[in-house]
């Protein structure tokens, strides 16, 4: 099991800069990201894209501020266990948490910092009543084993890069693959598009555009596709297996379940020091809401500050803490 | 003033009255009009979460740019008629025009 004194969920640049706030007072992190990079929203979306709005930098692009704060906090050594999405949170008998990731990693720790910006990123799920049913019987929102899908019939459904592309790996694996497609063209790369198109032609796939999966069946394992084109008109498909590729959105996940107060998927914390209504957690950054609040990356810094003022009694309660500038003290380290 | 309508997931319906001018786009009219959307990346066709259909005045709005066309090709319940609310700015253009939410709720 890891043990640190804060646990940060969420790599972004507000996760990174409170390891820097909590390392001036001598408090260790480890954070957790489920992306398997640190940065957040700015590494995995827009890495080249310039900031104007952080003080001392008339521009920085995405991607430097987040090295440069990997560089700041390099000091402090922070623990890392990127790629793993957090499940469980558990209570102990001391105060402390123990943070389980779906990959059976642990971490105790005396806070939690929830930085998670806009949550997690899920699958983006069609509309289909019955659909979570027939999840892990036949329903599956993204490829890990192609083997899987060997010598089974495979309806795939969606018009971006990862249906095409599976569409064209699973042509030769799968005994009958379906693309579904809600338009009659491609948003994907046109050479993907071009090669799931001469697929069809060539009968290897079958392809219908301009059509939505409206109801799928079986018992207890996936059987059927129910097919509803533009024209109205109706065809059911014999499915193994359905694969919805439909991007991902962004989701609080498990965290939702942690009684913290939410307010239109963002945890409520007091502004004193962006505590939540569960002890020893904070939130911060875009994630948190309260009156007056803008999700501005300066605006998680600043909460970073303030919170780690406020995790110090948490990790040292028999020490008082006095504040004193970077200016005075430099950067001291463990 | 440029007058649109907006259609609640309920099916009401209401206009709105925006000053001409203002630099706002239609997620935060309809933000700071306390429709129910999620919006969640703030404005950067990221989400999708503010997807809305115009049911009437589509011709008149400026086409999407490839950000929303690929945002919107993500959607599974995305039509011909579907546009991200993030991504259409309030002038003239929307004059008259009928707006449906259909993004995710909060």
């Amino acid at each position: 099991m890891i043990t640190t004194d804060i646990c940060i969920i969420g790599a972004g640049p507000v996760g990174l800069f409170a390891v820097f706030e909590a390392g001036l007072l001598k408090m260790r992190c480890h954070l957790i990201d489920a992306l398997p990079q640190v940065g957040g929203q700015l590494s995995e979306i827009y890495p080249q894209k310039p900031i104007y709005d952080i003080p001392g930098y008339p521009e920085v692009k995405a991607q430097t501020l987040v090295d440069n704060l990997m560089d700041q906090i390099a000091p402090f050594k922070p623990g890392f266990t990127l790629g793993e999405r957090v499940e469980a949170l558990e209570k102990q008998d001391d105060g402390s948490y123990v943070i389980t990731t779906n990959e059976g990693t642990a971490v105790q720790c005396q806070v939690v910092v929830i930085a998670g910006g806009l949550g997690c990123f899920e699958p983006r799920k069609p509309e289909i009543t019955n659909l979570e049913q027939f999840e892990g019987k036949g329903v599956a929102y993204m490829v890990k084993n192609p083997e899987l899908f060997r010598d089974r019939r495979v309806v795939l459904a969606g018009g971006g890069d990862s249906a095409l592309d599976w569409t064209i790996f699973l042509a030769d694996i799968a005994q009958e693959v379906t693309l579904i497609h809600r338009s009659d063209s491609f948003r994907g790369a046109p050479d993907s598009a071009e090669k799931v198109v001469e697929l069809a032609r060539q009968g290897r796939i079958k392809l219908l555009l301009q059509s939505n999966i409206t109801s799928i069946h079986g018992n207890g394992h996936l059987k059927e596709v129910s097919v509803t084109a533009k024209d109205k008109s109706v065809q059911i498909l014999a499915a193994d297996h359905l694969i919805p590729l439909f991007g991902l959105t962004p989701k609080l996940g498990p965290i939702a379940d942690w009684g913290l107060h939410i307010d239109k998927s963002a945890i409520s914390v007091n502004t004193v020091d962006y505590s939540t209504n569960v002890e020893r957690i904070y939130a911060i950054g875009d994630i948190n809401t309260y009156p007056g609040k803008l999700k501005l990356i300066l605006c998680g810094f600043h909460e970073a500050a303030l919170m780690c003022q406020s995790a110090f009694h948490y990790v040292y309660p028999n020490q008082k803490l006095s504040f004193k500038y970077t200016t005075v003290n430099g950067v001291p380290t463990f | 003033m440029i007058t649109f309508t907006i259609e609640d997931r309920d099916g009401t319906r209401q206009a709105l009255e925006i000053p001409e001018g203002i630099n706002l786009s239609l997620m935060e009219v309809l933000k700071a009009s306390d429709y129910n959307i999620l919006a969640t990346c703030g404005g950067m066709a990221l989400c999708a979460t503010c997807h809305v259909q115009v049911l009437e005045g589509l011709e008149a709005l400026p086409p999407a740019q490839d950000t929303e066309l690929d945002m919107l090709d993500t959607l599974p319940n995305a039509d011909s008629d579907s546009r991200l609310a993030c991504q259409i700015r309030v002038n003239e253009s929307l004059e008259g025009a009928i707006f449906a939410i259909r993004g995710e709720d909060q």
